[in-house]
């Protein structure tokens, strides 16, 4: 009896799990798999003719990425973009959802709608366009800097400017999506706490600091983490705006990653790119949900 | 009766599907770009020389043709024949995909070897082997303002290197604000070309090993970085975001570029200037006119897996005819690879082709290794970059690009080892 009942719960978990972790295996934990495997390898152009001209080399690609210093200055590039990037795109998204969550604020679901719209357009169109707008003769910025006598600035030109432009430009893209989870999450701030804070003769700022900031840390914690995953895996914008250029100012882990393995094929180096992406991001994450533990305690 | 009728439907549409189904035989034909849509036009007349075979030519975007093409190889879905820009032919040599050709071309009046021009067809030969015919060539020339050579004393183009020099120091005193010459740094082939002039092999040893060091290829790059530290060329290539409006500004007079800017050129200089600018083939050093160009292109290569080889054969000689290139060039504008289509009125009258029909008779090809791009595009653009960004100077660079050149070709040194390909 008891018997029939353990057969036929495994089978209703093979029927109703199987798929799904089937599909998982095959098109997840494979391909990683194969992906670590081949990292351990150089595995290239040749090799993909025929096998035998693959040699596995053990930690060498990891050691002649570490010995790189396009790698570093890849890295490098990455971190700029995380750490100046990420704060500023949060703060500017939870400056935007302050604004529109305040009770003063005309059309607020105009404005939401504005600034999602770069979210959902997609990035090569919208490089189309700030590609004009960073010209650096005819173009809309330089135009509006020159009436504070500012010389114009070859932004994606210049190996100093190209990292802040590509950095607004992110930014300008990206904001609107937490944007609408920082409304959210102000939202669900019961009003009655302001009410008795603004009696107790709050001001704004220790409104803010006192309540809207610990009301918000859970949907602060969660936007962080999605960004900094999100900004470590930095790649489209350099790809369709520079190329990594000038002098590799530009170049980011995945586009060095995606440069190696697509387009020379040096499949086994860029493999070991990728793991060492994702050491980091393993780490920035457990760092943060260490710190944010250690926050709340 | 409603019950049967979907299926007397069924029937019936099975029926005409297979009546439908004559002996047809596909050739698949992958061809690139602007390409892919022109060459339909030319199909229907090989369909109607050959009854029964059907020409499907699939079109490919050259940004995704690269990563297409070697993903169709290793999954082993590749077409009869494909078009292949011809310094793409070693990787796929390299994939050991390509099916070699001199048994063919030695039977063959259409794509007989002497038709094309030698310097295009030596990049389809690879140690001995040939694996692509030359489809349409493409190689880099002179552009230039007549006026502002003239006024400069010269009536002719330059033909020695030292010439060049002479007449961008006079352009320059011209007008000290402009420039002379256009060299960005970002692009390899000025270098490599120059290089090549003046007699460097690039690659040594096999191509096992970078001659960026060795006295020819420094002797060409202490040359041309002298343009760009004597303001005779724009240091900063980013400065120059129009080329036809820096040529029509006179910014800098001498372009180096290929066959598609013919149209530009006529389209966008300005009426006043349409008589005043013109090609010429490249300087070389002393006692070598014109100086040796790159000879790229594309050509048209068989792969081993092709189930009708006779008849994608029959295609590439198809393609090779006179008529049919002439064809091609009307509807594409692609210089033809046959030497014989430019005795044809429209080269003869045609006063900018004449220097690209001079050029082509001294071409050179690059390094015919897989490699080849990657060492291009990453290393001697990089270096050179930072070179004229005063980052190296010129024999940090040459040492450090082969030093880093070297890295990048180990795994060749070890596959020449261990197919016993290395040469004492």
């Amino acid at each position: 009896m008891s018997r029939i009942r353990t057969r036929s719960r495994w089978s209703s978990v093979v029927i109703f799990l199987g798929p799904a972790l089937g599909a998982i295996g095959i098109f997840f934990v494979l391909p990683v798999l194969a992906a670590f495997i081949m990292s351990f390898t150089d595995f290239d152009i040749y090799s993909l003719g025929n096998w035998e001209y693959a040699r596995f080399v053990g930690l060498a690609n990891y050691s002649k990425l570490l010995d790189n210093p396009v790698f570093w200055q890849a890295l490098k590039n990455t971190f700029y973009f995380v750490l100046i990037g990420g704060p500023l795109s949060i703060a500017v998204s939870l400056m935007a959802a302050m604004m529109l969550n305040s009770p003063l604020t005309r059309l607020r679901s105009t404005f939401r709608v504005v600034y999602f719209l770069p979210v959902v357009t997609t990035l090569v169109a919208v490089a189309v366009i700030w590609r004009y707008i960073y010209h650096p003769k005819f173009g809309l910025l330089n135009y509006f800097l020159s009436f504070f006598d500012v010389s114009p600035v070859d932004w994606l030109g210049d190996p100093v400017w190209a990292m802040p432009a590509l950095i607004l430009m992110a930014v300008w893209k990206n904001f609107g999506y937490n944007m609408i989870i920082f409304i959210a999450g102000l939202q669900n701030i019961p009003r009655d706490l302001y009410e008795s804070a603004m009696i107790e003769g709050a001001s704004p700022w220790q409104q803010f600091r006192y309540i809207t900031l610990p009301m918000l840390a859970p949907t602060t914690v969660f936007i962080t983490l999605m960004t900094i995953i999100g900004y470590f895996q930095f790649f489209a914008e350099p790809y369709v705006m520079t190329q990594g250029g000038p002098l590799n100012q530009t170049l980011s882990i995945v586009l060095y990653m995606y440069q190696e393995g697509f387009r020379w094929w040096n499949m086994g180096f860029s493999a070991a790119v990728a793991f060492v992406l994702f050491l980091i991001i393993f780490l920035a994450t457990a760092l943060q949900m260490r710190l944010q533990k250690e926050s709340t305690h | 009766m409603k019950k049967i009728l979907p299926f007397v439907l069924l029937a019936g549409f099975l029926a005409v599907s297979c009546s439908k189904q004559e002996p047809v035989t596909e050739l698949r034909f992958w061809a690139m770009g602007a390409e892919g849509e022109k060459v339909k036009a030319l199909i229907p007349g090989f369909e109607k020389e050959n009854p029964g075979v059907k020409v499907n030519v699939q079109m490919i975007p050259w940004t995704a043709a690269h990563e297409k093409l070697v993903t169709a190889v290793a999954s082993g879905t590749e077409p009869d024949l494909s078009q292949l820009g011809n310094t793409w032919i070693p990787e796929f040599v390299a994939l050991e995909s390509l099916m070699g050709l001199d048994s063919l071309t030695s039977r063959s009046a259409d794509a007989a070897e002497d038709r094309f021009f030698p310097g295009v067809l030596a990049t389809n030969r690879l140690d001995g082997v040939l694996y692509g015919i030359p489809w349409y060539v493409d190689t880099r020339v002179m552009f230039y303002r007549k006026d502002v050579f003239r006024k400069a004393g010269y009536d002719h183009p330059p033909k020695t290197w030292a010439e060049l020099r002479d007449l961008c120091e006079k352009i320059k005193k011209q007008n000290p604000k402009n420039f002379a010459v256009y060299l960005p740094a970002n692009e390899w082939a000025h270098f490599i070309t120059f290089g090549l002039q003046a007699g460097s092999p690039i690659l040594k040893d096999q191509d096992s090993r970078g001659a960026f060091s060795d006295p020819e290829y420094k002797k060409a790059f202490t040359f041309l970085m002298g343009f760009l530290y004597d303001s005779l060329a724009p240091p900063r290539f980013t400065d120059v975001t129009n080329v036809y409006q820096a040529m029509e500004q006179g910014y800098f007079s001498i372009y180096m570029s290929g066959p598609w800017n013919i149209p530009e050129f006529k389209k966008r200089l300005p009426a006043h200037l349409q008589d005043e600018w013109m090609t010429a083939p490249l300087p070389g050093p002393e006692g070598q006119y014109p100086g040796a160009s790159l000879a790229g292109g594309s050509s048209l290569v068989m792969f081993k897996n092709s189930k009708h080889p006779g008849l994608t054969w029959k295609l590439i000689g198809y393609l090779s005819r006179t008529s049919v290139q002439l064809e091609f060039f009307n509807l594409s504008g692609d210089l033809p690879s046959v030497k014989e289509a430019w005795q044809d009125s429209v080269f003869l009258a045609d006063k900018y082709l004449q220097a690209f029909r001079s050029q082509l008779d001294n071409v050179k090809s690059t390094p015919k290794i897989p490699e080849w791009e990657q060492i291009a595009f990453s290393r001697v653009q990089t270096f050179t970059e930072m070179t004229v960004a005063r980052k190296l100077t010129i024999d940090e660079t040459v040492y450090q690009l082969d030093e880093s050149v070297n890295q990048i070709l180990e795994k060749r040194r070890w596959y020449l080892q261990k197919t016993g390909k290395v040469k004492p």
